[in-house]
This record gives C-alpha cells, sequence and structure tokens, in this order.
C-alpha cells in the first residue's frame, strides 16, 4: 500500500472500496514498528483502539452507510493535548504517566468525526524548544535525514507526518512550533487565528500565544482539518464567537487579482540566501497565477524576537506554578515539608529548557521588574500587531520564508539558547499579532524541504488556504516524499 | 539595565520554587544575562504612550449562567494524585500545633 497517502485520498479509496479502513490502519501500525524505532515521533501507541474504530468505519462501509471526509483517516496527536485514559505526559517527566480524566475540545471534535487516533506524538519537554531535543523521553530525528532536527516544539507531529506513520497530526504554535517544524520537514502547518480553535484540555505554555494547529501533507487536508477542529467553544474563555466556515470554499485554484505583499524585513540578514532564493522562486509562481505582488514593510519586526521571550516565559513561569507534586505529577522522595515537596517535586521534573524560561518568567514579573520588561513587550506587542493591521490594509496576504534554514543537525544549538531561539525569528511576530499563518514547502536544498509562510490577517484563513491550494495545483514539492534511512 | 547577579538568581530561583546546584547558578546567571541583554533591545523604542496588549483578539468577557453541570468523577481525579486519603490528596501537615 502506498505510504504518504492524505485524508482526501484515504476517503476517495474507502469510499471506492478499494482498501479497508482495517488494511490503512494496519499498514500504518507496520509503518510505525518498523521506522519509529529510528524516528521517534511517538511516546504512546494507541494501536488497541485505533484497530477497534477501524472495524467500525468499515462495518458502516459495508453496510452502504455514508462515511464523514475524515472518517477512519489515522492521525496523531501532540502529547500535550488531553486525551482520556491515554497518557499525556507533555514529554516531561513533570508528567510521566499522567492521564487526563478528560478529553481536550480538539480530541473530542475529532472523535466525534471519526478519526482514528494511533498515537501521541514526542514534542519539546512543555512544548519550549525548536528542535525536539528538549524532550525529556527521547529525540525526534527528521525523516529527511536522520542527523537532523525535525524542528520543534511540535518535531514529533511532523515527523510521524512526515515518515508516513500519519496522514495527519495537531501539534500546537505558540511562536512557530507547529509551522516550523513542518518546514522542516515538507509539510503544510497552519497557525490559525488566537481563538478559532478551542485550547481547552491543551496543557497550557503561553495562554496568549498557544494555538492549536494542524499537520497536514497538502493544502486540501489542510481545509479538512481546519473544518473538523475550528469553531466557537464555551469551555474556552479565549475562544471567539463566530460564523464558521467550510474551508473547502477556498479550494478553487482562481487566485487572480490577490494582492500579496512581500514585507521586506523578513528576509533580511540571518536568512539563508538560498532559502530566500526557494521563497522567491514561489513568489514568481504567485505572480504567473495573476496576483499582484508588492513590497510591504512591518517595521516593529526586529523586536519580535524579545517581546516574544519576555512574554512567552511570563506566561509560561505563571502557568507551570501548578505543577507542585501535590494534585498530579511527579512528586519527589525525601521531602521534610510542602514547600520541600515543590521544591524538589518542581527541581527533578521539570528538564534546563524549561527551568530557564521559568526563571526568566518569574525574574521579568519579580517586582522592579515589571514595568521595565513585562509591561514594555506588552506596549510592544500593540506596534507589532498594528504593523499587521497596516499591512493588511494594503494587502490579502504576505509572504516570508518559515525558517531561517533548512533542517540543522542535532546538537548544532543546543549550547548556545539564543542561536535555537533565533529559529523563530519569522514566526514569533504572527503569534505576537495573534493573525494567522501556514508554511507550505517550496523548494528544496540539499534534499531538505525548504518552506514559505503565507501570512493572513484575524480570521483569514481561507485566503490562506486558497493561496496555498492554487500554488499546490502548480508545483510538486508537496508531493515529495523522503526515503528514510534506517538508523541505529 | 544592570546584569543579573549570583544573589539575583538565587533570589528568582527561591520565588519559582526551584533549587540549584552552585555550577547550575552560574550557567543560570550566564544564559538569563544573555537573554536579558538581547531582550534590552526594547529600550531603543519610545513607548510612553502605546497602551499594553494582552490578548490579540479582543473579547469581552467570557460569562455564563451559574448553573449546575456535571463535574469530573472524584476517584477519576485522584487517580493522578502522588499521594491521597479518603478521597482527598493527601500533604504534610502544614499548620503547626
Amino acid at each position: 500500500m502506498e505510504n504518504f497517502l492524505t485524508a482526501h485520498k484515504i476517503h476517495d479509496l474507502l469510499v471506492k472500496k478499494q482498501v479497508t479502513d482495517k488494511e490503512l490502519v494496519d499498514s500504518c501500525i507496520e509503518r510505525i514498528e518498523k521506522y519509529d524505532g529510528t524516528i521517534g515521533a511517538y511516546l504512546n501507541k494507541n494501536y488497541e483502539e485505533a484497530r477497534k474504530a477501524a472495524d467500525k468505519v468499515d462495518e458502516k462501509i459495508s453496510k452502504g452507510e455514508e462515511i464523514g471526509c475524515i472518517e477512519g483517516v489515522p492521525f496523531a496527536l501532540k502529547d500535550n493535548i488531553c486525551t482520556k485514559g491515554i497518557p499525556t505526559t507533555c514529554a516531561s517527566k513533570m508528567l510521566e504517566g499522567f492521564v487526563p480524566p478528560y478529553d481536550a475540545s480538539v480530541t473530542e471534535k475529532l472523535y466525534k468525526a471519526r478519526a482514528v487516533l494511533i498515537g501521541k506524538t514526542n514534542m519539546d519537554e512543555f512544548a519550549m524548544g525548536s528542535s525536539n531535543e528538549n524532550s525529556a523521553f527521547k529525540k525526534v530525528k527528521n525523516p529527511w535525514d536522520i542527523d537532523r532536527v525535525p524542528g520543534g516544539s511540535s518535531g514529533g507531529s511532523a515527523a510521524a507526518v512526515a515518515s508516513g506513520e500519519a496522514a495527519f497530526a495537531l501539534g500546537t504554535d505558540t511562536g512557530g512550533s507547529v509551522r516550523q517544524p513542518a518546514s522542516l520537514c515538507g509539510l503544510a502547518g497552519l497557525k490559525p487565528t488566537y481563538g478559532l480553535v478551542s485550547r481547552y484540555g491543551l496543557i497550557a505554555f503561553a495562554s496568549s500565544l498557544d494555538q492549536i494547529s494542524p499537520f497536514t501533507r497538502d493544502v486540501h487536508d489542510m481545509a479538512l482539518i481546519l473544518n473538523a477542529i475550528a469553531g466557537y467553544d464555551a469551555k474556552d474563555s479565549t475562544s471567539y464567537n463566530r460564523q464558521t466556515m467550510d474551508y473547502r470554499k477556498a479550494l478553487t485554484g482562481d487566485i487572480r487579482g490577490m494582492k500579496i505583499g512581500i514585507p521586506v524585513e523578513y528576509f533580511k540578514e540571518g536568512i539563508d540566501e538560498k532559502v530566500k532564493k526557494s521563497v522567491f522562486e514561489a513568489i514568481d509562481i504567485f505572480k504567473s497565477l495573476g496576483t499582484e505582488v508588492f513590497e510591504v514593510s512591518l517595521p516593529h519586526t526586529e523586536y519580535s524576537l524579545a517581546v516574544y521571550y519576555i512574554l512567552s516565559s511570563a506566561e509560561a513561569s505563571s502557568n507551570l506554578a501548578r505543577y507542585d507534586g501535590i494534585k498530579y505529577g511527579y512528586r519527589a522522595k525525601d521531602y521534610t515539608d510542602a514547600i520541600d515537596i515543590y521544591t524538589k517535586s518542581r527541581s527533578k521534573g521539570f528538564g534546563d529548557e524549561v527551568k530557564r524560561r521559568i526563571m526568566l518568567g518569574t525574574y521579568v514579573l519579580s517586582a522592579g521588574y515589571y514595568d521595565a520588561y513585562y509591561k514594555k513587550a506588552m506596549k510592544v506587542r500593540s506596534l507589532i500587531k498594528q504593523d499587521f493591521e497596516d499591512a493588511f490594509k494594503k494587502c490579502d496576504i504576505l509572504i516570508s520564508p518559515t525558517s531561517p534554514t533548512t533542517a540543522f543537525k542535532i546538537g548544532e544549538k543546543t549550547q548556545n539558547p539564543l542561536s535555537m531561539y533565533m529559529s523563530d525569528i519569522c514566526t514569533v511576530p504572527i503569534n505576537i499579532a495573534g493573525v494567522c499563518g501556514m508554511s507550505l514547502p517550496c523548494g528544496f536544498l540539499n534534499n531538505l524541504p525548504v518552506g514559505m509562510q503565507l501570512i493572513g490577517n484575524y480570521f483569514d484563513e481561507y485566503k490562506l488556504i486558497k493561496a496555498g491550494y492554487a500554488f499546490q495545483k502548480n508545483t510538486n514539492y508537496h508531493k515529495m516524499t523522503p526515503e528514510i534511512r534506517e538508523g541505529e | 539595565m544592570m546584569g543579573v547577579s549570583r544573589k539575583d538568581v538565587q533570589y528568582v530561583a527561591e520565588l519559582a520554587r526551584l533549587e540549584f546546584k552552585s555550577e547550575e547558578i552560574d550557567r543560570f546567571t550566564h544564559d538569563l544575562n544573555n537573554v536579558l541583554d538581547y531582550v534590552n533591545k526594547l529600550d531603543e523604542l519610545d513607548t510612553e504612550n502605546i497602551e499594553p496588549l494582552a490578548n490579540p483578539v479582543h473579547i469581552e468577557n467570557a460569562l455564563r449562567e451559574d448553573e449546575l453541570e456535571e463535574s469530573l468523577d472524584r476517584e477519576e481525579v485522584l487517580m493522578n494524585a502522588p499521594d491521597k486519603l479518603h478521597g482527598y490528596f493527601k500533604v504534610p501537615r502544614i499548620i503547626e500545633g
């Protein structure tokens, strides 16, 4: 069986009875068993339930009942999205063995659409990182080159889809944690507008930036998955109450007259020249499709990363205060009193990068520094948001590189936290402003995928899908698949 | 702005309920100073009359009726507790008496 099937192709095969869902799910499991020892995408596998779910889908099909458009499609969830009865660890020793007593809203929605959960995926601990080297359990390898990182923090979800171990996956994107790994693994990765997808049941990192975000093989699938997970949820007080739409309507292929802005600040120093060249070649394709392309300026871009590290660390230090060794999670042994439980459990339960962010966050929120750092960053956040609002008065979407480079070597950036943080330089402004962004493959350098980022205004996901679909109709980058070199 | 000292790091660690070995304090002091040096570039900007922004997408307070709803099962919730007793979380004595 073909290993790199899209969700829409799977639907066609099931409806035409060319394959059973049992066969599909089994072949996916076989592939995980063959390759995941090398790739390390999964932390927890859900085979038994997946097979049962597949049987039910097959039963419906054999009775001649209609099936939904992602029904029976095998998918993976990042291990910070709650799944009732299935361990959810955030790849942290702190939550090792934690079994949520409830499902996240997105989990419920995908179950309701009868997609088939194959397993939970590896990640940087508590979603903090850009390379997946911060998992407390194991590193994830890039399927295109197992000596390289898949990106992060949703690297497990990206690697699972890129290696054919799932048809699609959900990750979470706080500063680029889905778009950057999508770029490094040759996939579509969409960070929706803040508030479009419910965060209920997502284990929080930075609540004003986090957004649950899908990885798919192509833009057609992106429309299907976004249809399944978007929408108002009373359980998330930041969920935005607005009319839902069918994103499939954006799959027209016709983008004549669309206005595309090139934000000049995203093509400055620090971005690999060859990556820029690939993005400019993609821009030429957009021009040939009848769009109007011109330069725009987002003058505060260079301050985004500083704002991001202050705000995300501040929010993280507050969110992660709940891990105290009392109600759930890791509790250290040999404590003397309650305070000692907190201190010992947190010191032994969290890894270095998580501690680094908690320390930075606690520092910028502490008395005497709040105004200088936290409040200052919130003010600059206003300026960054204003930049986007001004740009979107002139154009429909923006286009930029997603990541400054293609996938880097494992270990290359672990010694210097700041150089690792720079990986997100093109993606963090989108989270700060709360607008939407989608990474799509737009070229290859030395057999490694290059990603471009399409950026849209608030709730303009359909424009990203429209532009992305037109691009993919005229290119083949999204059809490329890696040949996985088996490791140790 | 002034750099962060080892003493500052120890103080912040206490606030965050974290403890570090001596060499870890050196490392965290170094890393924290590096990141703060970098984020200090925000001082280049005059933000005197700019409003701080907490939530990128404006939403009015989400309120709901105070109605009785089913909540999580106590046993299921306690399943994740490191230590429990008779349906409660168990902790060491906090109030001396």
